[in-house]
């Protein structure tokens, strides 16, 4: 076939989350350069599965952009070379014939390895659980507008909320941590009228809830900003912060 | 105040702590640089070995001074707190890890830098600090005339001078001090020392090209308005103008004295 390139892939194997995992090399034959990198595993899958071996283990979902479910760590990089996209978005015309390509997991304490290529990012959960919500008393729906909003505040609580917590930001961190996904959770309600009620709680209980995960602490690489797929800004972060330092010396009737 | 331990414990806090005593480092740069900038006068070090003394005994500035042995001091021991937290929060390495991709080398080698300082730290209070107070400084006498303002200078034995003393006398002022500029341009005689100086210095930059402005985005200070600003003042103030001040001076007594 013309067109196609060849590959050698370096895949992260790793039984169970107790073994020790090692690397494993593969060739994929014949990549069609219009394929998504999610199809070309799925492709080197079916000719293991044909050979009667254990196919590889990765998480994925929506396959387009949207689920935050794909990881993936590609040659050093979280969702592989390209910006502002997630691993099912990126295709395999960003290779060259003859590369090799190195994959592994998310690397994280918090983030165990299942199996092969798929972590356990329940800890994202944990924290959301903790104050990534607001509360809504039961009875009449509200009034759509009824609460106006300025138009740059809710552009600015929409960008943190397009976060698909899919981890990248963790897993590009030296340092492991998770704050680029906390802050954003915390900033998309922090800026609007609804989030303000729980908004010193709920900053509060965030942190405390990622410190206990064991998730690292910035360093301000912006690293994660870098690599997020959906390009959240390390000004949460700064935000983030605030709120923090504000609950913790200027707001003693908070919890 | 059990609540403010666990605000400080807290990845937050820490940072926080990382933040505000390193900003006072920074000011403390500042106000290092210009006093040694006297060091540059053809003074026969009157004005530094006066200035020398003043540090030195002036109480509001030991006060200031214990402040920043301890700033020093937090600031090491909290970064190899968070060092450690981080390595253990990857758990496993990364076979391949591009971080050059995605984050500058200074952010991601703050830790070494800190060594690198640390270390200096140590050398320089020894090589001035430790002898000033200790150490069997050479003496030196400055007389003035106050109607010429002519001043002529005379070495005195070392451990001659224990106490700065200045009077006057038939219209002469004397001033006997310990000669900690002697002391500076003999030590900067000595290329070896020289150059852990420059390239001290040199880590110092990178180092302060990072946390200055990280510094206030941990505070939380990114607004638009002047964020501007504070990534100038890292980089052209404390990542260039400072090293280079302070290196100038070892370059100085090396080649010009
Ligand atoms: S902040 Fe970005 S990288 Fe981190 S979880 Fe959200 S979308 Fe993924
Ligand atoms: S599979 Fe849903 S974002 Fe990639």
């Amino acid at each position: 076939m013309s067109g196609t390139m060849n590959l050698k892939l370096k895949v992260w194997r790793q039984p169970n989350s107790e073994a020790k995992g090692s690397f494993v090399n593969y060739d994929a034959a014949n990549v069609s350069p219009d394929m998504s990198f999610l199809e070309m595993l799925d492709v080197v899958n079916e000719d293991l599965v044909k050979k009667g071996e254990d196919p590889i283990h990765f998480d994925h979902d929506c396959r387009e952009g949207i689920c935050g479910m794909c990881s993936l760590h590609i040659n050093g990089r979280p969702h592989g070379p390209k910006q502002a996209i997630t691993t099912c978005q990126l295709h395999m015309r960003s290779f060259q014939d003859g590369q090799t390509v190195t994959i592994e997991p998310w690397r994280a304490k918090a983030f165990p390895v299942i199996k092969d290529l798929a972590v356990d990012r329940s800890a994202f959960d944990r924290i959301q659980q903790t104050g990534g919500f607001v509360s809504v008393n039961t009875g009449g729906v509200p009034d759509a507008n009824a609460i106006a909003i300025p138009k740059p505040v809710a552009d600015e609580a929409f960008n943190s909320a397009t976060c698909i917590g899919c981890g990248a930001c963790v897993a590009a961190c030296k340092n492991a941590s998770a704050m680029l996904f906390v802050s954003a959770k915390v900033s998309q309600m922090a800026l609007l009228p609804q989030g303000q009620p729980e908004r010193y709680r709920r900053v509060q209980a965030m942190v405390t809830q990622m410190d206990e995960e064991g998730f690292g602490s910035c360093t301000n690489t912006g690293a994660c900003e870098a690599e997020c797929p959906k390009e959240i800004k390390i000004t949460n972060i700064a935000r983030m912060n605030r709120d923090f330092f504000t609950a913790k010396f200027f707001k003693q009737e908070e919890v | 105040m059990s609540k403010f331990k666990n605000t400080f414990s807290s990845s937050l806090g820490k940072k926080l702590i990382m933040a505000l005593t390193g900003l006072f480092l920074c000011t403390f740069l500042v106000i290092h640089l210009i006093g040694n900038l006297q060091l540059f006068k053809a003074d026969e070090g009157k004005a530094f070995n006066d200035y020398a003394y003043f540090m030195t005994h002036f109480t509001p500035i030991k006060v200031v001074s214990y402040l920043l042995y301890t700033s020093i001091i937090v600031h090491a021991v909290y970064a190899l707190m968070l060092t450690i937290g981080n390595r253990k929060a990857r758990g496993t390495n990364y076979g391949a890890y591009a971080g050059s991709a995605n984050s500058p080398w200074t952010s991601r080698n703050m830790g070494i830098l800190g060594t690198i300082l640390l270390i200096f730290i140590v050398v320089h209070m020894q090589n001035f600090w430790a002898e000033y107070h200790w150490g069997a400084m050479p003496g030196v006498e400055y007389r003035t005339n106050i109607l010429t303002q002519e001043t002529t200078q005379t070495d005195l034995p070392a451990g001659s001078v224990t106490e700065y003393t200045k009077f006057v006398e038939n219209g002469v002022e004397i001033t006997r001090a310990k000669d900690l500029y002697k002391v500076t341009a003999s030590a900067f005689k000595n290329w070896c020392l020289v150059a852990l100086y420059v390239f001290a210095m040199g880590a110092l930059s990178f180092h302060l090209v990072h946390g200055f402005r990280s510094a206030f985005q941990t505070l939380g200070w990114d607004h638009n308005r002047y964020v501007g600003l504070i990534k100038c003042i890292g980089v052209w103030g404390f990542g260039v103008l400072i090293p280079l001040g302070f290196a100038a001076m070892p370059l100085y007594f090396f080649f010009l004295k």
